[in-house]
């Protein structure tokens, strides 16, 4: 399946995964990050139950310098 | 003397806000912040790298959120969607945390606000229980009507974003300032520590600052050097400064007592 994550296009070879997964799959386990899917926030207590199919467009965000 | 700066029902020691953004790295960011005295410090949300360094240093493990205030901003948004949608997604970044700098951008070049989109956009996020510091032109009109929406507080800017052209507009500032019962910051514009303390012995709240300091040849000793500004500001603020008598000079020496 494939899925829209910030913006590029990145394929994986099962049908369906948790948000939990594909965090742990893109090393970010520990980051302070928010995602959102397809517009609407998944809270970090629902990364585990919230499962992404193909076509889901995910944004991951964190906090960087800024004024 | 207790003075302490109350936003949002908390209170702050000091009356600098500063950013994060601009500096070096982050160890200059953080001798920077250290120097400034400042317990609130903004931050920008951006996509995380995906794929590459993830394990190098971020911001915050410069700056824990547990020994400053973190105001997340919008910078960057042009739209009251985009402003909303991004500090939705800092709330959750920050376990909930309700503070938030709110600026909605109306052009590129100038960075000038769009008060339009930026009323929208506080409408809906204090309805949705944020306590919002927002970013706005140096309108009074504006400025009241941000107030009567529920923001916390008001943040017109001295000049644009990052100029250093410091306070252009000082009687409008002073007239916003007049007519709030918010805290007024000035946010943006400032350029060196004059600017900072023109700011505070007009009336303000607090001053918030990025460039002014980033900038400067050596970020460490401007940091101080605005620490300063800001709160001699404040104090000449309090102490209220003599009148201008512009025709009749008064001698500070005696005018007796002269040798013949």
């Amino acid at each position: 399946m494939q899925i829209l994550i910030n913006g590029k296009p990145r394929s994986f070879e099962v049908t369906q995964f948790s948000v939990a997964t594909l965090v742990e799959t893109l090393d970010l386990v520990g980051k302070r990050l928010a995602i959102e899917c397809n517009g609407e926030i998944v809270p970090r207590s629902q990364f585990e139950s919230t499962l992404l199919i193909d076509g889901d467009k995910l944004e991951i965000v964190g906090a960087v310098g800024g004024g | 003397m207790s003075d302490s700066l109350k936003i949002a029902d908390k209170t702050y020691q000091s009356r600098l806000l500063v950013g994060t953004g601009k500096y070096q790295d982050f160890t200059q960011t953080r001798a920077a912040i250290d120097a400034s005295g400042a317990e609130i410090i903004t931050v920008a949300i951006r996509r995380t790298n995906i794929g590459q360094n993830t394990g190098e240093p971020s911001l915050l493990d410069f700056l824990p959120p547990e020994e400053f205030t973190y105001l997340p901003n919008t910078a960057g948004c042009y739209s009251a969607d985009d402003a909303v949608r991004t500090l939705r997604l800092a709330r959750e970044l920050l376990d909930g945390h309700k503070l938030v700098k709110l600026e909605v951008l109306g052009d590129p070049n100038t960075l000038y606000p769009n008060m339009i989109e930026t009323l929208a956009a506080a409408k809906t996020l204090v309805k949705d229980g944020f306590d919002v510091m927002v970013y706005c032109s140096d309108d009074p009109i504006i400025a009241k009507q941000l107030e009567e929406i529920g923001c916390c507080a008001v943040m017109p800017l001295a000049s644009l974003i990052g100029s250093g052209m410091g306070i252009l507009n000082p009687w409008n500032l002073q007239i916003i300032i007049e007519n709030a019962k918010i805290p007024v910051l000035v946010d943006a514009g400032v350029g060196t520590a004059s600017d900072a303390a023109i700011a505070m012995e007009l009336g303000c709240q607090g001053v918030l600052m990025n460039t002014a300091i980033a900038a400067a040849r050596d970020p460490v000793l401007m940091a101080g050097a605005m620490k300063k500004a800001v709160e001699a500001g404040r104090e000449a603020y309090l102490a209220g400064r003599m009148p201008k008598k512009l025709y009749s000079a008064s001698p500070s020496s005696p005018t007796t007592g002269l040798i013949a």
